[in-house]
C-alpha cells in the first residue's frame, strides 16, 4: 500500500481549491448551496485577476459572515442595505469590482428599496442573489420568495397567499429596469448547473469591466436545514417545486 | 449702533431680497449682519417675513419680539407686528391695502405708497427697492455705496444691468417717504 | 472683507463640504435642510474636486450609502431633519460599531412624530444619549452661527478620522435657514486614492492587496467575550475624546450671579437675555456647550462653585438640562427653561423665567 505522501504530488492534481477562498472552515451546514457559490465567485476572481480589485459587500442572514470565506476586502451591511454601500464604493471607486451577496430575506423584504433603486440607477456591480426561499440564519422562518403552501417556522400550516401574499418573483422585477444589463437565474445542484452558474457569474464580473451596469445573478438554492429534508431530498424537491415559480434561465442579456 | 428690523408682507413681495441686501450693505461697511427668515409654507403665498440685524457688535439673538424698526407690507402684518416696534421706534408701512392704520403714539410711523409708486415706475419689482429706499431715508444706517455694493452681491451677474433701475427706485422711495 | 460672503447656514453647509476635500455626500430632501443637498446640486463639485453627490432613495439607503463610502477611507457624509435622522438611526450604530468615521448633520425641527418644520432642540437624548442601540457615542458638535456650521464641517471631519468615530453637527431650523457672514474656509484637495491607503490602509476597504490581510468593516462579533473586549475599546475611546475635545464658550460669567446653559440657537437668544438683564441688574452669564458629546460637565461643575442658580435654556421639554443636573449635582438650584414643538424662545421670555424659576424661586 502506498503512503498519502506517494500520492499527493504536484503531477497528481486534478483540482485545488482557489486561494482566493480562506482556510476558514465554512459554518454552512452540509449540502447548503452557499459553500458552492462561495467557491465560483473566489474562482471567477482569481481568474480574472482582480483579487485586489475587488470589494465584496456581504449581508445578513446565513452568509452574514461571508467575509471569513474570500479573501478580499469586504463591508458587512445591516440587513438588506448591501446595495447601497456597493452603490457608494462603486460611485467612489468607479475602477473596483464591487458585488454584493444576498439572501432572499436580505434581498427581497428588508432591503427591496435598496435593491430596485441601485439597479435602477444601473449600478456598475454584481448582485448575487441566494433564493432559497426561507430564512435560513434565524431558524427557517417564511421568506417573501416562500412558495404557496410551504411550512415554514412562522407559517406552520403552510403560507396561505391571503394571509401573507404571493411568493415575491423579484428577478422578473429586476430584470425590467434599465439600469440592468444582465439578469439571470442560475442552480448549483448538479456538476453542469455548476459550470453554468460559474459562467453566470463570470460574466457578470466581466461586465463590470465593461461598465454595462447592474448584473444579477440570482442562484435558486436549497437550506435543507430549513427545509427538513436530505440534501439530495432537498436538490429534488427544488427541481420539482422551486423551478416551475423560479424559472432558469437568462432573462435579460444586452 | 445695533439696528434690529423686521420686513414682513406677502410671499412674492421681495421682503427677503430687501433683508438680504440690506444685510449686504451691512457687510460692506464692516458690520456684524444676520438675516433670519420665517420659512415653512408661509412662503408659498403667505405672509413672510424676515428679521434683518446690522450692528458693530457681534449679534446675539436673531430672534426677537421687539425691533427698532418695523416695516410693514399688508394688513395681516399690521395686526401682528405693530406692537412690536419698540418705544420710540420706527414703523414703515405702505398704506396700499391697509384698513386699520396703526395707532400708536410712542413711536414714529411712515408712509411709503410703494405699491403706487411701482405701478407709475412701470416695473411691480421696483416694489421692493422703494421701500427699501423710504427706510434708507428714515434710518440712514447705511451708505448708498454700499447699498449699491449690496446689490451686486446679492443679485445674480445676470440681472446686474436692472441696478441702475434699482437705484432709481430706492431714490424715488427716498423723496415720497413721509411722516404719517 | 470681501473674503465675507452673507449666506444661509445650509448653504455653507455644502460650501464647506466641498471645500474641506469631502469625498461623497449623500441625503435625501427634507425641510429644513433641502438646501445643503440643492446647493451641492447646483454647484456640481464633481465637474469641480470630483466630490460625488447623490441623491438617495430614503434616508436609510443614504446613511448606508455613508457607510459604504465611509469604508473606503474616505470623506462621507450625510444630512437631514429630525424624522430623516431616526430612519438613520440604524446606519448610525452600524458606522459607531465597525468605528467608521463620517459626518452626519442634523438640522433640527420639532417633533415628535412628523411635527412641526420649524426649529427645535428636542433630538438632544437622540444625539448624545445613542439613538440607535448599542453603547455607542457620537462626537457632537453644536454651531451657534452660520460661521460655525463652515468651521465645524472641518472639525467634524477630522475628529471622526482622529478616532474613527462618526461625528454629528447638530443644528437647528434657525442656523440652518438664517443667513450670517461668513468666512468660507480655504479649499482643500481631496485626498487621492495613494493618501487614503497611507492614511487609512490599515482599516479601509481599499482593495486587499498582498502584502497586507484582507480588511472587513464590520460590526458583527458573534463570540460574547470579544465583544465585550470591544465594548471596552470603545469606552476607552470615548474616555479619551471626553478628556481632550471638550470645547465651550463662557460670556459674562466673570461676575455672574446666574448663569444660562445653552447651545446652539438658545445660546443666542441667552446672549440678548444677558444684555436685557444686566440692563435690569440682574448679572447673569451663559455658558455655551460647542461640543455636547464630549459635555463640559467639568467647566458647569466650576462655574456651580460661583453662581447662586442655574437656567438651562433648550427647544425641548428639557433634555440637556439632566446634563446639568449631573454636573452640578445638587450644588445650586438648576430648572429648565423651554419653548418647543417648533416654538423659539424670545429674550424677553428667557429673562422672565430666569427671575421666576431661579431668582425668585
Amino acid at each position: 500500500m502506498s503512503d498519502i505522501k506517494d500520492i499527493i504530488k504536484d503531477e497528481n492534481l486534478v483540482y485545488k481549491k482557489t486561494k482566493v477562498l480562506t482556510d476558514n472552515v465554512m459554518h454552512y451546514c452540509p449540502g447548503c448551496s452557499h459553500g458552492v457559490v462561495h467557491k465560483l465567485v473566489a474562482e471567477v476572481i482569481e481568474e480574472m485577476g482582480i483579487q485586489e480589485k475587488t470589494i465584496g459587500i456581504s449581508p445578513v442572514g446565513c452568509s452574514v459572515l461571508a467575509y471569513n470565506y474570500l479573501d478580499i476586502d469586504w463591508q458587512e451591511a445591516a440587513h438588506g442595505r448591501a446595495p447601497a454601500l456597493a452603490t457608494a464604493v462603486n460611485r467612489l471607486h468607479p475602477e473596483k469590482y464591487v458585488f454584493t451577496y444576498q439572501g432572499d430575506g436580505d434581498l427581497a423584504s428588508i432591503g427591496t428599496a435598496e435593491i430596485m433603486h441601485a439597479c435602477n440607477r444601473g449600478e456598475n456591480i454584481v448582485v448575487i442573489f441566494i433564493n432559497n426561499a426561507i430564512y435560513g440564519m434565524t431558524g427557517g422562518q417564511m421568506a417573501p420568495t416562500t412558495l404557496e403552501g410551504m411550512k415554514t417556522a412562522t407559517s406552520p400550516y403552510g403560507r396561505d397567499i391571503k394571509l401573507n401574499g404571493h411568493p415575491l418573483i423579484i428577478t422578473e422585477l429586476i430584470a425590467q429596469l434599465p439600469g440592468t444589463s444582465y439578469v439571470t437565474r442560475q442552480a448549483v445542484h448538479t456538476p453542469a448547473a455548476v459550470r453554468k452558474c460559474k459562467k453566470a457569474i463570470r460574466k457578470a464580473f466581466e461586465n463590470i469591466g465593461q461598465k454595462k451596469g447592474t448584473s444579477f445573478v440570482e442562484v435558486v438554492s436549497t437550506c435543507n436545514s430549513g427545509w427538513k429534508l436530505s440534501p439530495v431530498k432537498s436538490n429534488e424537491w427544488m427541481v420539482e417545486n422551486m423551478f416551475p415559480v423560479y424559472k432558469p434561465g437568462d432573462l435579460k442579456d444586452e | 449702533m445695533t439696528e434690529e428690523i423686521i420686513i414682513a408682507g406677502f410671499g412674492g413681495q421681495g421682503v427677503l431680497s430687501m433683508g438680504k441686501i440690506l444685510a449686504y450693505s451691512g457687510i460692506m461697511q464692516d458690520q456684524e449682519v444676520a438675516w433670519m427668515p420665517s420659512y415653512g409654507p408661509e412662503m408659498r403665498g403667505g405672509t413672510a417675513n424676515v428679521t434683518v440685524i446690522l450692528s458693530d457688535n457681534r449679534i446675539s439673538s436673531p430672534v426677537l419680539q421687539e425691533f427698532d424698526t418695523v416695516i410693514i407690507l399688508n394688513q395681516q402684518s399690521m395686526d401682528k407686528f405693530e406692537k412690536a416696534v419698540k418705544p420710540g421706534g420706527v414703523l414703515i408701512y405702505d398704506p396700499n391695502g391697509i384698513v386699520r392704520h396703526p395707532k400708536r403714539k410712542d413711536i414714529t410711523i411712515y408712509k411709503v405708497e410703494a405699491a403706487e409708486e411701482a405701478t407709475r415706475m412701470q416695473s411691480a419689482k421696483t416694489f421692493n427697492m422703494i421701500v427699501l429706499g423710504a427706510y434708507l431715508k428714515v434710518r440712514p444706517i447705511v451708505k448708498m455705496e454700499n447699498v449699491i455694493k449690496g446689490l451686486e452681491k446679492s443679485l445674480p451677474e445676470r440681472h446686474h444691468h436692472l441696478i441702475p433701475l434699482n437705484k432709481q427706485a430706492i431714490d424715488r422711495g427716498m423723496e415720497i417717504v413721509k411722516e404719517a | 472683507m470681501a473674503e465675507y460672503k452673507l449666506m444661509k447656514g445650509n448653504e455653507v453647509i455644502a460650501e464647506a463640504a466641498i471645500r474641506c476635500g469631502c469625498d461623497a455626500y449623500f441625503g435625501y430632501p427634507i425641510t429644513p435642510q433641502s438646501e445643503i443637498l440643492e446647493t451641492l446640486t447646483l454647484r456640481q463639485p464633481w465637474l469641480e474636486t470630483g466630490m460625488v453627490v447623490l441623491q438617495a432613495e430614503s434616508e436609510v439607503a443614504a446613511i448606508n450609502m455613508v457607510y459604504g463610502g465611509a469604508a473606503c477611507g474616505k470623506k462621507v457624509m450625510t444630512s437631514s431633519s429630525s424624522p430623516g435622522i431616526s430612519l438613520k438611526q440604524e446606519g448610525i450604530t452600524y458606522l459607531a460599531g465597525a468605528e467608521l468615521p463620517c459626518l452626519v448633520v442634523n438640522v433640527v425641527r420639532g417633533g415628535p412624530g412628523l411635527g412641526t418644520i420649524q426649529p427645535a432642540q428636542s433630538d438632544y437624548f437622540q444625539s448624545v444619549k445613542g439613538g440607535g442601540h448599542g453603547d455607542y457615542k457620537l462626537i457632537v458638535l453644536a454651531p451657534a452661527s452660520v460661521q460655525e456650521m463652515n468651521d465645524f464641517v472641518d472639525l467634524g471631519f477630522e475628529l471622526a478620522f482622529k478616532y474613527r468615530n462618526p461625528a454629528l453637527i447638530l443644528s437647528d431650523g434657525v442656523i440652518g435657514q438664517m443667513m450670517e457672514k461668513v468666512k468660507l474656509s480655504p479649499v482643500k484637495p481631496r485626498w487621492t486614492n495613494e493618501e487614503v491607503i497611507k492614511l487609512n490602509g490599515s482599516w479601509a476597504t481599499t482593495g486587499k492587496t498582498a502584502d497586507r490581510p484582507r480588511n472587513v468593516a464590520t460590526s458583527l462579533e458573534l463570540d460574547s467575550a470579544r465583544q465585550e473586549q470591544f465594548n471596552h475599546k470603545l469606552q476607552a475611546k470615548y474616555k479619551e475624546i471626553q478628556e481632550k475635545e471638550v470645547r465651550f464658550e463662557k460670556i459674562a460669567c466673570d461676575d455672574a450671579e446666574y448663569l444660562f446653559v445653552a447651545y446652539g440657537s438658545s445660546s443666542r437668544i441667552c446672549q440678548k437675555a444677558i444684555d436685557l438683564a444686566r440692563e435690569k441688574g440682574i448679572k447673569v452669564g451663559l455658558l455655551r456647550p460647542i461640543t455636547l458629546f464630549p459635555y463640559p460637565t467639568k467647566a458647569i461643575q466650576e462655574m456651580a462653585e460661583k453662581v447662586k442658580g442655574i437656567l438651562a435654556v433648550e427647544m425641548s421639554a428639557g433634555q440637556m438640562v439632566e446634563d446639568v443636573r449631573l454636573a452640578v449635582n445638587g450644588k445650586v438650584k438648576v430648572e429648565h427653561f423651554g419653548r418647543f414643538g417648533g416654538m423659539i424662545p424670545s429674550p424677553n421670555e428667557v429673562v422672565k423665567a430666569l427671575e421666576d424659576l431661579i431668582i425668585k424661586g
